[in-house]
């Protein structure tokens, strides 16, 4: 199942994206409260958008950014465009969900 | 004004062989009205949004893209997948189970109890061979539950209390939970859902009674996950270090049916977004 | 007119050699991750570390939505939005915060210069969000709470 949930909406020539990633986000700096191991830090680094297999923006994380992030961005678009976001985390693993602009 | 409705309130108890629940929800719904002018009636279903602007606004920035959709979407998964018997939760409710939350809770004049949705999710599991789940800790119980509340959203509470002893004494059970003063802090429900509701406690402001049961089970965003109106309950209780009560007995679910008869007239909007 | 064909054809050849390197590992040149600026524990340092400078200039065109009192901590709502023009980036710094640098939106043309996102917060801090617009860095500060609460657990 896709970690991504996103919804994009055009109004005068502006797409808004809104989009809910699911991912721990976890910072490396919470200890295993049963085991009091550390637990290993596990978050999303890079976000790209396209908007038709055009970049629209690149996104950088650290592990501040909420558990479960949410992302909203703007861009010159049209109803109709096919919106791509993909992740990548630094334990390496990635998804990608492409959407349509209503 | 205030001094009579407070008077009167705490003469509830003592009241309760003559009380009936529908003067009981007259007195508390005008008690709010004069506590909270300003407060429309519908709004209450929104907790302590709706009687806190700064906080609202904050919760109108989590509902642009709510993390309980995640839940939900999970909860979805989990109320279509069947038991080992091929049976799934639909075959065990009104109309697959789907836009029904707002029925929950009901006495049933049968079994002589009061059945909560978790309740009856855990009798279906029982009835199909399968092992009752934990109200606690955000579960598959409570990812069932909020998929269930969220297909009922806009639908409108409205728990009837069946006139027998044993569901009139039901009630009074839950509402006497509410108002006892207990724990080593010596707190009743009351002193910070209806008393102090809308003042500060430390950096917190009690929201209101009426409207609780309505919004749950909620994504606490403190906690990163969903809690259900029992497992509040009990951590409410922990936190006034009062004995506090498993999920699903009978002291938590006849609380349940008191709170819920007192949001009767409000609308079903669960899962709700708490800190 | 040989000569500028010449001339035109050298250029495009010398093109197609710079860029041949990355069409042969296929690998799409987006601006690394900023690992060290993600670690540096200082805002002044890591502000210097993301722009090479401190020179900042507070702006009232941009925009910092953010809470004066966060409800919860752990999921602070945080927009910037701005008016300048040729925005090649928004950045959110946390001072207070164990690493100040929170995150990092590199905008292309076809992006608004409008962002937004939940941010964890530690405690009580300033939230400064800087806006590259050509060479220059703006920036609008605001102070968040962080409290802990009273009975909600």
């Amino acid at each position: 199942m896709s970690t991504i949930k996103m919804r994009s909406k055009e109004s005068n020539g502006v797409v808004t994206v809104k989009a809910l990633i699911k991912h721990p986000m976890e910072t490396g700096q919470r200890k295993n409260k049963k085991t009091g191991d550390m637990i290993p830090a596990h978050y999303i680094q890079e976000v790209h958008s396209k908007a038709n297999g055009k970049d629209v923006i690149t996104i950088h994380w650290g592990p501040a950014v909420s558990k479960n992030p949410y992302l909203t961005f703007k861009y010159k678009g049209n109803k109709g465009d096919d919106v791509e976001i993909s992740w990548v985390d630094n334990q390496g693993n990635k998804d990608t969900k492409i959407g349509k602009v209503k | 004004m205030f001094r009579k409705i407070l008077a009167v309130i705490l003469l509830l108890p003592a009241l309760s062989v003559l009380a009936s629940p529908e003067k009981d929800f007259d007195k508390f719904v005008s008690y709010f009205k004069d506590r909270f002018p300003n407060t429309p009636y519908e709004d209450y279903k929104n907790g302590v949004y709706s009687i806190d602007a700064s906080a609202r606004e904050q919760w109108e920035a989590m509902e642009e893209f709510p993390p309980y959709e995640l839940n939900v979407d999970r909860g979805e998964e989990l109320f279509n997948k069947p038991f080992k018997n091929g049976n799934t939760y639909g075959s065990c409710f009104e109309n697959g189970g789907v836009g029904i939350r707002q029925n929950y809770p009901y006495f049933d004049t049968d079994r002589n109890k009061v059945i909560t949705l978790e309740g009856a999710l855990n009798d279906c599991r029982l009835k199909n061979g399968e092992k009752p789940l934990s109200y606690f800790k955000g579960k598959e119980l409570a990812h069932v539950s909020a998929y269930m509340a969220y297909t009922s959203r806009g639908n409108v509470f409205n728990v009837q209390i069946p006139n027998t002893e044993e569901a009139l004494n039901a009630y009074e059970d839950g509402k006497r939970l509410y108002f006892t003063k207990k724990g080593q802090l010596n707190f009743s429900c009351a002193d910070c859902h209806v008393y102090q509701t809308g003042t500060k406690l430390r950096a917190d402001i009690p929201s209101p009674a009426i409207g609780h049961p309505t919004h749950f089970p909620v994504y606490r965003s403190g906690m990163g996950r969903l809690v259900t109106l029992h497992e509040r309950f009990a951590g409410c209780l922990n936190r006034i270090r009062a004995k506090s009560f498993k999920g699903g007995s009978d002291e938590l679910n006849n609380l349940e049916f008191f709170t819920t008869f007192m949001s009767n007239g409000l609308e079903v909007n669960g899962p709700g977004s708490r800190k | 007119m040989k000569r500028r064909n010449f001339i035109k054809n050298s250029m495009l050849f010398a093109g197609v050699l710079t860029t041949l390197p990355s069409v042969l590992f296929a690998k799409k040149s987006y601006a690394a991750w900023p690992k060290t600026s993600f670690d540096i524990k200082d805002l002044t340092d890591s502000v210097k570390s993301v722009y090479g400078h401190n020179n900042l200039e507070e702006s009232s065109k941009v925009k910092l939505k953010a809470p004066s009192i966060a409800e919860n901590g752990a999921i602070v709502p945080i927009n910037v939005s701005t008016s300048l023009e040729n925005v090649d980036s928004i950045m959110i710094f946390v001072e207070n915060n164990p690493q100040p640098l929170s995150s990092g939106y590199q905008l292309t043309q076809l992006a608004e210069p409008s962002i937004g996102t939940r941010l964890k917060m530690g405690k009580t801090s300033n939230v400064m969000a800087a806006v590259k617009s050509g060479d220059k860095v703006y920036t609008s500060t605001q102070e968040v709470k962080v409290t802990i609460g009273g009975c909600g657990g």
